[in-house]
């Protein structure tokens, strides 16, 4: 992978996830990572270079098209934050390890920070805000209510879209298999126990379509 | 607390209808849906992104510093140096230069372009040792002190004595939104703030000072925070520098949040601490002799004094003395209990080993020397120990130390006792009640997650008689009048003790409207469910909204405040808890099965938030007590694990059964609300650490309870007390 940055800065910043994943520019035909996200989008297409600088990027967000002029090195978090004003994916550990960007990617959960935004084009992203019009909570949000599987919050947008998929492959889970799905996911004031009450309450009485 | 009756007392367990139920936190669902807004969502037009370059180097000199490319670069809007060259740098990620960009990244590449050299300097974190710091002129020695005699008592020939090593490292708040700001600074002067704090209404004073402008032209806004845990009082150096970013790109919104790297080396740690400890007891396990050398760091500037004895503070022999040490590491800041977790490992700890040399179940000997700890908290104790008995069952798997079972997988189970003060804090509410029945309590107070504004709007919807949703709640802006900082276990007890205060007066003041209409002096009513009603008498009264109506055009304002006429709230709270796991011998893994936490913290106002806070304290200990160490290369002082999959955090797999048992009742909830954010974080340490020394039959010496050091105690390479 092409890198822009001396030597000098590399060592000195410490080399982030997000720092890996921008290239001078983002060949998007090009298998560069073996992460689940690009070798989706390795295609036979010939290679097409976009960037470095802005490029127009089309993304299609909780089923609308959102259309951005975007640098290839900003990531699906930074161009939902930054640029589209979605904050419900929070940006925490910035390199794929605490979940709290967590987003929906053709349907699978994805990490935002850890994908491009120009790797997203053409696939069906959904955040949280697209789960439930404001104000309207999806049954794994009012779960998360009733049990209090929330402290300060910041971490629960993340939990929520971890533990909705979980729920819509397999709305019935056993408490293992709550932990495995929820096992991206980190919480700091330890809001554990409240979500694997949440995720009984969901298991036990809500049916699959009623899930978001 | 106030025995004579007062109109502001705390309505009678009977006659409550919220306080003290299970109630679902009011912004509960503004959370679970990504909808809550916090300081790191705050996107103002004309945003600009702020970067801070930082000492990649733990202690060094900067020689020079040249900024002019980085200003050059298109779309940076202004480049301020924050420290000047000839400036000793401390720790690693010490601010040096602020820049503000049009975007994040054009914010980044012009950080890489800022040069700056130095000259490095002697490099100390090694805390763990104490003759490597005072070779290194690292040391002082903060107290040194001794009551009774210590010799006379450990050569009682019929002392009993344990002698042993204790201690864990340093650890990180590691919140998970970051510190940060976002800040509007221009001519008017004006400076807008919205800043993830615990400290809403003291923050404004601090930004006017450096900034040098009216504290009235301050407003800081805090509506939600991503955890605080003691981190998020003080305006940072890069607020300021946020602030100071702002004003020198003309006034436009400058936004500087943390990066994780930054957050966990310079955003506030938890001191270490380290100690050898010999305790002795009669042979009925009395207690009589406590001495301990101990240590601990906070960073450059050392760390404060801890309680030790912890809770059993009557030993009457006593010699105790503590050296702080001065490390190149990013400095300590409140976390959760300050000091107690660590008094905790270090005094429940060697209480346990002692116990086990005199084969007494430590339960039993805890309750034993009872009387060595505080009033009132022995009562606390005595109530609460029976209780985690049962509910851990403890008669059924506990036993004598090193019996844990013949296969390689060893159960065990330990416990520990702990303190905390508490006490309501200043507080001052406004508390409104308007013509068309609506009513508001605004007050500069902040929630950050423990359910402030869940037991703000209880109080009040309580004392009005009125439901959850008729009463809201604003705080989290410093325009509303001062509420004390979070901090210290006090907040629910300031808040709802000025909120109790503001809704008797304004309540009392509708009566007076509304009396004449309903033919009765104004001391002759009372609200109860939604009505304004003569006293026992629901066919005499008035809804709600017919009451507020005889106001006219002038609403009901008063303000509430604490402390206050009645004392609403004390001091002063008790809790036990006991953690059972088991360890492979094999592999060293230390698993929990099961965590009891019974927690004493006077009046409960909300007991579903109050639970949840306990659950929270039980897994941020299990955390901190199995994983969590902020590691320093010893050559270079650079935090080696500044990211957060080597910091670990625990994940929902690591977290056991855990049970939550909260004394209420008589005895308990005519104290008041007292404090409940510190108690329970400081038990899981020690208890678990216990719990460890019980299973394998050996003390690991010093948390977080990590395979290799299970390993190395079970093969005698660790000094630790052996029973
Ligand atoms: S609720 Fe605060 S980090 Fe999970």
């Amino acid at each position: 992978m092409k890198r822009k940055k001396s030597k000098k800065a590399q060592s000195e910043s410490g080399v982030s996830r997000r720092d890996f994943l921008r290239g001078a520019g983002v060949a998007v035909s090009g298998s560069i990572l073996a992460g689940e996200g690009l070798l989706h989008a390795t295609a036979e297409s010939p290679g097409e270079v976009r960037g470095p600088g802005e490029t127009k990027i089309v993304l299609r967000i909780n089923g609308k098209a959102e259309t951005l002029t975007l640098e290839p090195r900003v990531t699906l978090l930074d161009a939902l934050r930054n640029h589209l004003d979605m904050t419900g994916a929070k940006r925490v550990c910035d390199r794929g390890t605490c979940g709290a960007c967590t987003v929906m990617v053709d349907g699978k959960t994805a990490y935002a920070c850890s994908m491009l935004a120009i790797e997203a084009e053409g696939r069906d992203i959904t955040t949280i805000e697209g789960l439930v019009p404001e104000g309207k909570l999806t049954p794994v949000m009012q779960a998360f209510v009733d049990n209090d599987a929330q402290q300060c919050g910041f971490c629960t947008p993340g939990f929520v879209m971890a533990m909705t998929a979980l729920m819509k492959r397999n709305p019935n889970p056993t408490p293992a298999e709550v932990d495995l799905a929820l096992s991206g996911n980190l919480c700091r004031c330890g809001t554990y126990h409240g979500q694997k009450l949440a995720a009984m309450q969901v298991a036990k009485g809500v049916a699959r379509e009623k899930i978001a | 607390m106030a025995t004579t009756p007062c109109k502001y007392d705390w309505p009678a367990a009977s006659d409550r209808k919220l306080i003290g139920k299970r109630i679902s936190r009011i912004d509960g669902p503004a959370k679970a849906s990504g909808r809550a807004r916090y300081t790191y969502d705050t996107n103002p037009p004309g945003l600009l992104f702020g970067k801070i370059v930082r000492s990649p180097y733990a202690h060094v000199r900067i020689t020079s510093i040249d900024i002019s490319d980085a200003q050059k670069v298109p779309g940076v809007k202004a480049v301020r140096i924050i420290q000047n060259e000839g400036t000793e740098i401390q720790w690693e990620g010490d601010e040096i230069v602020g820049i503000a960009a049009t975007s994040e990244e054009i914010a980044e590449d012009a950080a890489r372009k800022v040069k700056i050299e130095y000259v490095h300097l002697p490099v100390f974190v090694a805390d763990a040792n104490l003759s490597a710091a005072d070779q290194a002129a690292r040391t002082k020695v903060t107290k040194d002190d001794q009551q009774g005699d210590v010799e006379k008592a450990f050569q009682d020939p019929d002392a009993v004595i344990s002698e042993g090593f204790y201690g864990q490292p340093v650890i990180c708040h590691c919140c998970l939104e970051s510190h940060g700001t976002v800040v509007i600074f221009n001519d008017t002067p004006s400076v807008k703030v919205w800043q993830t704090t615990q400290a809403v209404s003291n923050n404004p004073g601090q930004y006017a000072e450096v900034l040098k402008v009216p504290a009235s032209s301050v407003e800081v806004i805090c509506q939600n925070m991503g955890g605080g845990f003691g981190s998020k009082f003080q305006v940072d150096r890069w607020g300021i520098e946020c602030a100071r970013l702002s004003h020198d790109a003309g006034g436009a919104p400058v936004k500087i949040m943390l990066e994780r790297a930054a957050e966990l080396q310079v955003a506030g740690t938890r001191p270490s601490l380290y100690g050898h400890i010999k305790v002795a007891a009669k042979k009925d396990g009395t207690l009589t002799a406590w001495q301990s050398e101990s240590w601990g760091t906070g960073g450059v500037a050392g760390a404060g004094v801890p309680p030790l004895p912890y809770v059993f503070t009557g030993i009457p022999n006593q010699k105790i003395k503590y050296t702080a040490v001065s490390t190149n590491t990013g400095g300590a800041r409140a976390w959760r209990a300050p000091n107690h977790p660590q008094s905790a490992v270090l005094t429940m700890g060697a209480l346990d080993d002692l116990a086990a040399r005199l084969n007494m179940d430590p339960i039993e000997f805890l309750t034993k020397n009872i009387e060595l700890a505080p009033e009132p908290l022995r009562k606390y104790y005595l109530d609460e120990l029976p209780i985690a008995r049962q509910l851990s069952e403890w008669n059924k798997y506990w036993h004598p130390r090193g019996q844990g079972g013949s296969g390689p997988v060893k159960r065990g189970l330990g416990v520990s006792v702990h303190t905390w003060g508490g006490r309501g804090h200043n507080s001052t509410c406004n508390v409104t009640i308007n013509a068309d029945g609506s009513v508001e309590v605004a007050l500069g107070s902040q929630d950050l997650g423990v359910g402030t504004r869940t037991v703000i709007n209880i109080v009040a919807a309580e004392t009005l008689g009125l439901p959850l949703e008729a009463v809201s709640v604003k705080l989290g802006d410093s325009r509303y009048p001062f509420s004390g900082a979070s901090g210290g276990s006090t907040t629910v007890g300031g808040v709802s003790s000025s909120t109790r205060r503001g809704a008797v007066d304004a309540r009392d003041a509708l009566f007076e409207k509304v009396a004449p209409s309903l033919g009765v002096a104004a001391d002759q009513l009372e609200c109860a469910n939604g009505r304004v009603q003569v006293k026992g008498n629901s066919a005499k009264s008035l809804t709600w909204k017919q009451a507020c109506a005889k106001l006219g055009t002038k609403p009901i304002q008063v303000t509430g405040k604490n402390p206050g006429e009645c004392n609403l709230s004390s001091s002063g709270v008790g809790g036990v808890q006991i953690a059972d796991v088991s360890v492979d011998t094999e592999t060293g893994i230390v698993k929990m099965n099961r965590m009891v936490a019974v927690q004493d913290c006077g009046l409960v106002i909300d007991l579903k938030t109050a639970e949840s806070q306990v659950f929270g304290a039980m897994i941020m200990g299990i955390t901190y007590s199995l994983f969590e160490e902020k590691i320093a290369d010893a050559q270079t002082g650079k935090t080696l694990n500044a990211n957060m999959e080597a910091y670990r955090l625990a994940g929902i797999g690591d977290i056991p059964d855990l049970v939550v048992h909260m004394m209420t009742g008589p005895g308990y909830d005519e104290r008041g609300p007292v404090g409940l954010a510190e108690p329970p974080t400081v038990s899981p340490g020690a208890a678990i650490s216990n719990a460890v020394a019980n299973a394998i039959g050996v003390r690991v010496p010093t948390i977080p309870l990590t395979p290799d050091k299970v390993l190395a105690a079970l093969n005698g390479n660790e000094k630790g007390a052996t029973a």
